[in-house]
């Protein structure tokens, strides 16, 4: 009976499931190389503005590091004709929101407005991408926000030190062994010449991508572009050092002990990661199998890893919490994670053992037609439900974007991943989980700090 | 840790056309005949459908001893359905792929005041119907399994635990006993109000608590009136069989008579510093003129003056912020920030007189007009997804709000004068008879 429902439900997803495309996106690129993406949405009266610049914590150096989240808050601190703080004023004044995040890939700079002020943020938005200018003092005292914010983020949370930790010991070579926010020493050292620096060298048209989503015509939005950002003179886009991480040889384990009173475990391995959307190398149909295997062991309620470490099915219950992850893209390397914290009495290796024993068991035992199915199923629901947030779908491109990926990625995207057999799946679990790859990390509760 | 940080959880939510082009937001209105009201606003550009009960079950319904009830009731509905009128029971498991197999997805949750259902399916005929059926089946006979509570409670005290060993949480609990004393908004869910919670109690409060003919059902998506009717009547049957009596008052939250300073020693990275007493009432006739009033001190991001002064110009916080939180009762006036163990006190000094100055003196001409400005010029901001139109009509039905509260929300927020903004924060805040904590603070 079931088996049948299955097919039914799922024949009946892909049917809709060139559901309501709004006019089409369009990408072109002005004359000084940046790129410009329209989505157009006709829905309400708004529009979303994203402004991705393709530096994050990766494109920092030692000595420096959280020097591109800095440069994220000073980027609120001025240009020549705009006061400091007169940012916040004026897209306020506009009816619109804003924000900003640093990621280890990229500085995104968002607004949210009513469609007929798009002009306006781009125009804001440009004169600071090109003109960020600032105080030696309004940069010492943001410093101390700055600081604030990583007492409040890491300092005051054990696992995000913990994770710092781990992180830094997963990668040797490859920048993102740092912190997005940078170390507390490099943060207090931090020069107005650094940032100055960083926001020169990598603030350039041919590195940056302008994503407008919403009730706007892709037209005039070129029109505004070549008007804002196209003055903006072209630069060349510095050379970035590949900074390749080595092969890794044997596990690594890092313990941490902070004042908690839950330990936590998390395993690590370096696997392959999607860099071209058309290939059909094995490292490709890996990264895409692995993406399944992660949904397969924790995508939704009652996946394998709940149901057999939180549920305790036919057995003991050993975690209160668990959890799959794998980083399907980005620009630097990335890992498949498994991570629990160990329920009450359970000490973490067995906990750490009991996760691995669910690779095995897909290593050994393959997994179903019906999990696969369940997971692709609620994809393409999601593919639906995803086209209500204007701000989710911006989010995207710009990612594809950052990603060399075109506008189509997450079209083309989908229907790969719902090629994906139950072979491939087991596959990848018996190749891919050697020890030499593995990178464990364990919080360790201490009752006094 | 994920990759993304945000700069500020400038979570800016406020925002209306000065044109007025969305004007009327078509909200369709009818009761049903168990009593429950029904409202629907029909967005077809998308084949999907967003379904919220909201029912007066919320914590404040707590019995005295089982604080936590409400919200454990809410999250253990998820957890398996009996057998019934020729189905088979359902555990947790198989409740969950049963959602999968028509992506779909169901949840219940209390917060103080309201249990809330929430649907969002697609709109094709088949699915939809799988995916009522399916809800009204979860809402009609929850199994409250008493070895899945078991389980569940054993995390939630291992949560309470780790929770114990962070600055926050003694914050939080020390400022909710000071602000409410006694009064259910105030309870706090302790490793024995849990140890007090049975199945038994899940159910008997479930079939208490939860009745259809006071309950608010709104509906957002592609589906015309006479599907949501139908929509509306096989989940409200689920519900109908509980019967319909009047519930008890809930005493309102008392003012306080005094100032309170708690200083609670912690050592910690930071200093958590929370400065309040009770605020208003959602169904306060000043409700609008506070809330333009608080974009103003500390709800506006960037240009509020909490902001401004103790981040902006003297570098004390990462983040600082001012909240009202209106209920049936007069949910906390909260003041919070996070700071350096040595700054706190200053910090702390520093919101106060903010807060005391704004009472005094109010906004001024300039301060108003930005704020009239984001507020009125972001009003489309407010209703550009499904998401966020459901939020709408659901403040519309749980707080009995007119039918054209937003067709009128850009008027009447220009109509706010400084001088309605001091008049109103004079009388419900008294800078005072605050509430101060500190958790981990240090002489300077």
């Amino acid at each position: 009976m079931k088996p049948f429902i299955l097919r039914w439900a799922a024949l009946l997803l892909a049917t809709l499931l060139s559901p309501p495309t709004w006019a089409q996106t369009e990408r072109f690129t002005l004359a000084n190389g940046l790129t410009v993406i329209v989505q157009p949405d006709r829905r309400a009266p708004t529009a979303v503005h994203m402004l991705w610049v393709r530096a994050g914590s990766m494109d920092e150096v030692d000595g420096t590091s959280g020097v591109a989240h800095v440069l994220e808050h000073m980027m609120f601190k001025g240009t020549p004709t705009v006061a400091p703080g007169e940012y916040s004023r004026r897209v306020a004044a506009l009816g619109g929101t804003h924000n900003a995040f640093t990621s280890r890939d990229a500085t995104v700079y968002h607004q949210q407005v009513p469609s007929d002020q798009v002009l306006a943020v781009m125009a804001l938005e440009a004169d600071r991408f090109a003109n960020n200018q600032w105080s030696d003092d309004e940069f010492r005292r943001e410093i101390e926000v700055i600081k604030e914010e990583r007492r409040q983020r890491v300092e005051e949370s054990p696992r995000a030190r913990m994770y710092e930790a781990y992180t830094a010991q997963v990668f040797l070579a490859s920048p993102y062994r740092r912190p997005i926010i940078g170390w507390m020493s490099d943060i207090e050292s931090l020069t107005p010449v650094d940032v100055r620096a960083f926001h020169r060298q990598w603030y350039v048209p041919a590195n940056a991508a302008v994503v407008v989503a919403g009730d706007v015509d892709p037209q005039q939005v070129r029109v505004w572009a070549e008007q804002t950002y196209g003055r903006i003179p072209a630069r060349a886009v510095p050379e970035r050092k590949p900074r390749v991480e080595p092969p890794q040889q044997g596990p690594r384990r890092l313990e941490y002990r902070a004042r908690a009173e839950q330990a936590l475990v998390t395993l690590g391995w370096k696997v392959p990661q999607l860099r071209d959307l058309a290939a059909t190398d094995a490292d490709t149909q890996d990264a895409l199998a692995l993406t399944l295997l992660a949904s397969v062991l924790d995508g939704y309620n009652g996946a394998r890893l709940g149901r057999a470490l939180v549920q305790g099915e036919g057995g003991q219950r050993l975690a209160d919490s668990v959890d799959a992850g794998y980083g399907l893209l980005g620009r630097g390397p990335q890992l498949f994670s498994l991570t629990g914290v160990p329920a009450p009495g359970v000490s973490v290796d067995q906990l750490a053992d009991a996760l691995r024993a669910q690779l095995r068991r897909v290593a050994e035992h393959g997994v179903t037609e019906a999990e696969l199915q369940r997971v692709k199923t609620q994809w393409r629901a999601s593919e639906v439900y995803k086209l209500d947030s204007v701000v989710n779908q911006a989010r995207e491109l710009g990612s594809y974007w950052l990603n060399g990926w075109g506008v189509d990625a997450g079209e083309r995207l989908m229907q790969r991943l719902m090629a994906v057999t139950p072979a491939q799946v087991q596959s990848v679990a018996q190749r891919l989980f050697d020890d030499r790859q593995l990178s464990v990390g364990v919080l360790v509760p201490e009752a006094k700090p | 840790m994920k990759a993304m940080k945000m700069y500020g959880a400038l979570a800016l939510t406020l925002a209306m056309t000065a044109q007025g082009a969305l004007a009327a937001l078509p909200i369709e209105q009818w009761t049903h005949s168990s009593g429950a009201r029904v409202y629907l606003v029909s967005s077809p550009a998308i084949p999907m459908l967003d379904v919220s009960v909201d029912v007066d079950a919320g914590s404040r319904r707590d019995p005295a001893g089982q604080a936590g009830l409400a919200r454990a009731t809410a999250s253990m509905l998820s957890k398996g359905v009996r057998a019934a009128d020729g189905q088979p029971a359902l555990d947790e498991n198989a409740l969950a792929e049963a959602w999968l197999d028509i992506g779909a997805q169901f949840g219940a949750s209390a917060s103080s005041d309201r249990m809330s259902f929430s649907l969002r399916t697609l709109t094709e005929p088949a699915l939809l119907e799988r995916a009522v059926a399916l809800a009204a089946r979860q809402m009609a006979q929850p199994a409250f399994p008493a070895d899945v509570w078991a389980r569940e409670r054993e995390r939630s005290l291992a949560a309470l635990r780790e929770a114990d060993t962070r600055p926050g949480t003694h914050a939080g609990r020390a400022f909710a006993a000071a602000v409410y004393q006694g009064h259910p908004y105030g309870a706090q869910t302790t490793a024995q109000t849990l140890l007090a919670i049975g199945v038994n109690d899940m159910t008997a409060f479930y079939r208490q608590q939860v009745m259809a003919c006071g309950a608010r059902i709104s509906l957002v998506g592609a589906v015309d009136r006479a599907t949501a009717d139908r929509i509306a009547s096989r989940l409200l049957a689920a519900i109908v069989p509980h019967g319909c009596r009047s519930q008890p008052p809930v005493p309102e939250v008392a003012p306080l008579a005094a100032a309170k300073d708690e200083r609670i020693p912690f050592a910690a990275a930071q200093a958590q510093v929370l400065l309040g007493q009770p605020g208003m009432r959602r169904d306060d006739p000043a409700f609008l003129t506070l809330l333009v009033g608080n974009h103003i001190l500390g709800a506006g991001g960037f240009t509020s003056r909490l902001m401004d002064e103790v981040r902006e110009k003297r570098g004390l916080t990462y983040g600082v912020y001012s909240n009202f939180s209106p209920g049936r009762h007069a949910g906390a006036f909260t003041v919070s920030l996070t700071t350096r163990p040595d700054q706190a006190e200053a910090a702390l000094a520093l919101s106060r007189e903010v807060v005391a100055r704004f009472v005094a003196e109010g906004p001024t001409e300039a301060e108003l007009q930005v704020a009239k400005d984001a507020l009125i010029k972001g009003f489309a901001l407010r209703l550009d997804s499904n998401r966020k139109l459901l939020d709408n009509v659901v403040n519309i039905a749980w707080n009995d709000l007119p039918l054209d509260y937003l067709d009128t929300w850009t008027t009447q927020v220009a109509a706010v004068t400084a001088d309605d903004i001091r008049r109103a924060f004079q009388r419900v805040l008294a800078p005072q008879r605050m509430v101060s904590v500190i958790v981990g603070g240090k002489a300077p």
